[in-house]
């Protein structure tokens, strides 16, 4: 035991373990924000969509060789959520085909411009850094580290101002609109906020493990709690903890930080799930 | 003048017309029914009355200081709901949020007022349970309670004992009537012919050939006849 923590003293004497433990928690803690909402209100396929067009945005920035890919990201995935939420709300089934289409689109045209044009000579490294987060966490400058830790307490922050109003527009949008609420502006501020974590994201678990960060401990707080104040905060709080013990067994093991990140969000889940069930079962 | 007046309604979506030539009046305290049979307009009327959707043409207009966003709804239950974590007390007191305009959290005023409704509606017992593990009528007092915080003058009810057993029914009418009592304009919509006759004091029947008119008027007219008649079961 003493062995471990000599070890992790010495790790974070590195500045870089110490960035990806304080982006690394930040970013899990305004992911899980909105997975309640987004499971609830059945938006989880267009968190899936955006990560994929957030990919090939990345693959762009890689292309015109951008320092801080970030900056082109980000624009790029809040306008894809906006345009995504539009045709979804319109038409349903158009909705879902426009987000397969969009996110399978990115992605295809991402790995193929980067195939074209790489300058690198690890491709399938940058790729497979892209699409699981693997490094990239320990890899931020200190501009990045920054703009991360801004965005995230920016995203907590609108949360807690609009929280009232977020969980009125998830429970009832009809009877929101009706009592004169600005429902479609409100949806359109979630679907920012969900293009801005996602962006977040990719650093901590690549694009395709994002969706996990987002959702699972949503479904997990679910399970156990009743309100949807005590839902928020211990999925909040679960992230956070999934994250740190992510990265620190990461750390220590030299194994992937996205996937192993993910792999205590799912031993979590089936931990409250359990725990659920135990409790009286709530599902039928 | 009248606290809601729809002067020549023409109502329908997509370009196709349903309902047309709707015009009436409903003063305050009024029970107001509205019958009819399955597609022929009602939840379209309930939506353009919320202002949910615009009408084709014609015009809802609202008096005695009543503005269109301070009707209380009481909406059918979605898929949604039927899932959702949160506790009864949450649910109610989302029902000011439409007056709160950015304000980002509830006044002191609001939270003793969602207590009273609470009351009101006699779920105070209920009021830190989970909304998803209530009985079918329970759910519909938590969403009437929400509807009165929104309003203090009118509730708009879509068909608000649909799935309720008899006695959650009964006690559904109730409560409704002991509102309307309490000097509430109460609409709504309701597939129980008999529920809407024996509650209601004025009657909107739309369809084919539209009728507004008192509960008396109703019962002598050849529409609520050639109803009956026609539908059997209505």
């Amino acid at each position: 035991m003493t062995e471990i923590f000599t070890k992790l003293e010495l790790y974070f004497n590195y500045p870089f373990v110490r960035y990806a433990m304080i982006v690394g928690v930040l970013i899990s803690l305004c992911s899980s924000l909105l997975g309640v909402t987004l499971v609830l209100k059945r938006f989880s396929f267009i968190g899936d969509g955006l990560s994929h067009v957030a990919f090939g945005a990345m693959a762009i920035a890689g292309v015109l060789g951008l320092t801080n890919d970030m900056m082109l990201v980000l624009p790029v995935t809040v306008i894809s959520a906006v345009l995504l939420l539009r045709t979804g709300q319109n038409t349903k089934i158009k909705g879902d085909a426009s987000v397969a289409m969009i996110s399978v689109g990115a992605l295809a045209v991402g790995y193929l411009l980067m195939n074209i044009f790489s300058k690198s000579s690890n491709l399938s490294g940058d790729v497979c850094s892209i699409l699981f987060g693997s490094t990239s966490i320990l890899t931020l400058s200190r501009t990045e580290v920054w703009l991360s830790t801004v965005l995230s307490l920016a995203v907590v922050l609108i949360f807690v101002l609009f929280y009232n109003k977020i969980f009125c527009v998830t429970f009832d949008e009809s009877f929101a609109k009706a009592t004169g609420m600005r429902v479609g502006l409100y949806n359109l501020l979630i679907a920012v906020i969900i293009a801005v974590i996602i962006v977040l994201s990719m650093n901590l678990v690549g694009s395709l493990l994002i969706s996990a960060l987002v959702i699972f401990p949503a479904l997990s707080a679910m399970r156990v709690f009743k309100s949807f104040k005590s839902v928020t905060v211990c999925s909040a709080v679960l992230s956070v903890c999934c994250s740190a013990l992510g990265i620190l067994v990461s750390v220590l093991a030299g194994t992937p930080v996205g996937s192993t990140v993910v792999a205590a969000d799912i031993t979590a889940f089936f931990l409250f799930s359990l725990t659920g069930a135990f409790m009286g079962g709530r599902r039928k | 003048m009248s606290q809601l007046i729809c002067r020549d309604l023409c109502l329908g979506y997509d370009g196709r017309e349903i309902v047309h030539g709707l015009n009436f009046e409903i003063d305050a305290g009024d029970y107001l029914c509205i019958v009819g049979e399955n597609g022929s307009g009602k939840s379209t009327l309930m939506r353009t009355l919320l202002g949910l959707q615009p009408p084709m043409s014609g015009k809802v207009l609202t008096g005695e200081g009543l503005l269109q966003k301070e009707i209380g709804y009481l909406p059918q239950q979605t898929a949604v709901q039927k899932d959702f974590p949160a506790t009864v007390r949450e649910i109610v007191i989302s029902g000011f949020q439409g007056r709160c305009g950015l304000r980002p959290f509830y006044t002191k005023e609001e939270k003793r007022i969602a207590e009273e409704n609470i009351e009101r509606m006699g779920i105070s017992h209920l009021a830190k349970r989970c909304y998803r593990e209530l009985s079918g009528g329970q759910q519909q007092r938590v969403l009437l309670a929400r509807a009165l915080c929104a309003t203090g003058k009118m509730l708009l009810l879509d068909e608000p004992v649909s799935g309720l057993d008899p006695k959650a029914t009964a006690e559904m009418y109730r409560l409704i009537e002991k509102l309307n009592s309490d000097g509430i304009t109460v609409i709504m919509i309701s597939h129980d012919m008999e529920a809407a006759l024996s509650y209601a004091d004025r009657i909107l029947h739309i369809g084919n050939t539209v009728f507004f008119g008192t509960k008396q008027e109703y019962l002598n007219s050849e529409l609520y006849k050639g109803f009956c008649a026609g539908g059997g079961k209505a």
